[in-house]
C-alpha cells in the first residue's frame, strides 16, 4: 500500500511531469519563472492548491458524478470546484493564517485558472484512483511543477547574467531552456516502475 | 430529454451550492478593513511604483492607517495628497513638508576642470569604479547622468558637467540618492535656503587646485553663524536644518561661495 502511494508519488513528480512531460501549465511556469524565490512560492501554492483540488473533486465524483451517470460533466463541473475553492481557501488563509496568505501572494488566485489543477483533476478520474490516491497523485504533481519550476527559475537567473546572441535573448533562450529540461526529465521515462 | 435535463439540473445545482457556500465563507471569514485604509488608498495615486519603500499603494495604506508610515510618505502624490490623507487620519497639515533632493556639489564645467577624458561606459558607476577621475575633484559630480537615468520624474538634469535637481518637479523620492555612487546627493527639506555645495573632504589647498567654489573648511562660516548650526567635518561645513534660521550671514562671508542660497 505504502509502496504504492510511494510510486504514485515518484510518477507524478518526476516521470510523468505535470510541465515538462505533461505540458500542462506552461504559462505560469514561463511567466513566473524570473526568480527563484518567487517561483518557489508559486510551486508551494500550487503544492497546496492541488492537493487539496484533487481531494475535492475526487469525493465530488465518486459521490455525485458517478451515481448519476454523469461522468460526461467532469471538466465543466471540475473548473466550478477548483475555482470556487481556491476563493474559498484564500478567505479562509487571509482571515485564519495572514502570514501564510501574504506569503502566497497574488499566485493564490492565479492557480486558480492553471490548468494542471484541473489537468490533475481529470488524469485522477481516467486513471480511477481511489481517494488516497487521488490526493497522494495531486502531492505529487506539485512536487513535481515546484521542482520544474524552480529548476528553470534557476537557468532563468544563470541566462540573465550570461551574455546570449541578440536574436535568442528573452523568450526564446526560455523556451530553448525549457525544452532542453523536458528533454532531460524524458529520462525518467526509461525507470522501469 | 431526460440525461440533458439531469445534467442540466445537476450543474445548476452544483453552481448554486458553490455560489452559496461562496457567500457564506465569504461572510463568515471577512476580514475588518479599515474604513481609514479605504479612504487613504482612494487618495493615493495608485500606480504602485513603490517609490514610498511599501509593496504598493494597498501596502502603503495599510502602513499609513497603522501609523508606520508618515501621511506624506507618498513621493508621487506630494502635498496635495498628503493634504487629503492627513485629514483622513486626522493628523494636522503641517506635519508634512515638501522635500527635494540636493546635489551637493556645484563643480561645473566653469569651476573645475578635466583631468582625463573618460571614454567608457556613459555611466557614474561605471566611471567610479574604474577608480579614475574624470575629473580634477575627486568628490564632485562626474556628470555622467546615473541620476538623471535612475529619476523617474524628469527632475534631475545634468547641466554644464554637473546634476542639478528641478525643485518644481522633484519628488524626493531618493532613488537618485541611491543611485550616486559618489553619495552626493541629499534629501533636503525645500525652505532650507542656504546650502553647502561641495562634498570634497580635501583640505583647503587641495580643493582650491582643483575647484574654485569648493568648501576650504576655512570655518568661517561657523563662526558667523548666531544659531549654531553649522560644523564643520572631514574640512567640510555641514548646515543643521533643525537650527538654521535662514539669515544668509554665512554665505554673505564664505570665501569660495561654496555656502550660498538654492536657486
Amino acid at each position: 500500500m505504502n509502496s504504492s502511494l510511494m510510486l504514485i508519488i515518484i510518477t507524478t513528480a518526476l516521470v510523468n511531469n505535470v510541465v515538462l512531460s505533461q505540458f500542462l501549465g506552461i504559462c505560469s511556469f514561463l511567466g513566473v519563472s524570473k526568480q527563484i524565490k518567487t517561483s518557489a512560492s508559486l510551486g508551494a501554492a500550487v503544492i497546496f492548491v492541488i492537493t487539496i483540488a484533487s481531494a475535492v473533486a475526487n469525493l465530488l465524483y465518486t459521490f455525485l458524478l458517478k451515481p448519476l451517470d454523469l461522468t460526461y460533466l467532469n471538466t465543466i463541473v471540475f473548473i466550478l470546484v477548483i475555482a470556487t475553492l481556491v476563493q474559498i481557501v484564500e478567505m479562509f488563509l487571509k482571515k485564519v493564517a495572514p502570514p501564510l496568505y501574504q506569503a502566497l501572494g497574488i499566485y493564490l488566485p492565479l492557480i486558480t485558472t492553471n490548468c494542471a489543477v484541473l489537468g490533475v483533476a481529470l488524469t485522477n478520474v481516467q486513471d480511477e484512483y481511489n481517494f488516497l490516491e487521488s490526493v497522494t497523485a495531486g502531492f505529487g504533481t506539485g512536487i513535481g511543477y515546484t521542482i520544474a519550476i524552480v529548476l528553470l527559475a534557476g537557468i532563468r537567473e544563470r541566462i540573465d547574467e550570461s551574455s546570449i546572441p541578440a536574436p535568442f535573448r528573452g523568450a526564446p533562450v526560455v523556451l530553448l531552456s525549457a525544452a532542453l529540461m523536458s528533454i532531460a526529465f524524458m529520462g525518467f521515462s526509461s525507470l522501469s516502475l | 430529454m431526460y440525461p440533458v435535463l439531469v445534467a442540466t439540473v445537476a450543474v445548476a445545482v452544483i453552481g448554486f451550492v458553490m455560489g452559496m457556500l461562496l457567500i457564506t465563507v465569504g461572510k463568515k471569514f471577512k476580514v475588518e478593513v479599515d474604513e481609514k485604509q479605504l479612504a487613504v488608498r482612494e487618495y493615493l495615486p495608485g500606480n504602485n511604483c513603490g517609490g514610498c519603500g511599501y509593496a504598493g499603494c494597498d501596502a502603503m495604506a495599510e502602513a499609513i492607517v497603522k501609523g508606520e508610515a508618515p501621511v506624506n510618505g507618498c513621493p508621487v502624490g506630494g502635498a496635495p495628497v498628503a493634504e487629503k490623507i492627513s485629514q483622513v487620519m486626522g493628523v494636522s497639515a503641517d506635519a508634512q513638508e515638501k522635500q527635494v533632493a540636493f546635489v551637493k556639489c556645484f563643480g561645473s564645467c566653469e569651476h573645475t576642470a578635466q583631468k582625463s577624458n573618460y571614454v567608457g561606459i556613459h555611466d557614474c558607476a561605471a566611471a567610479a569604479a574604474s577608480g579614475l577621475s574624470p575629473w580634477k575633484c575627486d568628490y564632485g559630480c562626474m556628470g555622467l547622468g546615473t541620476c538623471e537615468k535612475a529619476c523617474p520624474f524628469g527632475a534631475i538634469h545634468v547641466i554644464d558637467g554637473v546634476a542639478v535637481v528641478d525643485r518644481e518637479l522633484c519628488k524626493a523620492c531618493g532613488k537618485c540618492v541611491s543611485a550616486c555612487p559618489r553619495h552626493l546627493i541629499e534629501i533636503l527639506p525645500d525652505k532650507a535656503t542656504y546650502a553647502v555645495r561641495c562634498s570634497s573632504k580635501n583640505k583647503g589647498p587641495a580643493v582650491r587646485k582643483s575647484c574654485d567654489i569648493g568648501c576650504i573648511g576655512c570655518s568661517l562660516c561657523t563662526r558667523q553663524c548666531e544659531a549654531g548650526a553649522i560644523t564643520i567635518k572631514d574640512n567640510l561645513a555641514h548646515i543643521d536644518y533643525e537650527k538654521c534660521v535662514g539669515c544668509g550671514k554665512c554665505a554673505a562671508k564664505c570665501p569660495s561661495k561654496a555656502i550660498a542660497a538654492r536657486q
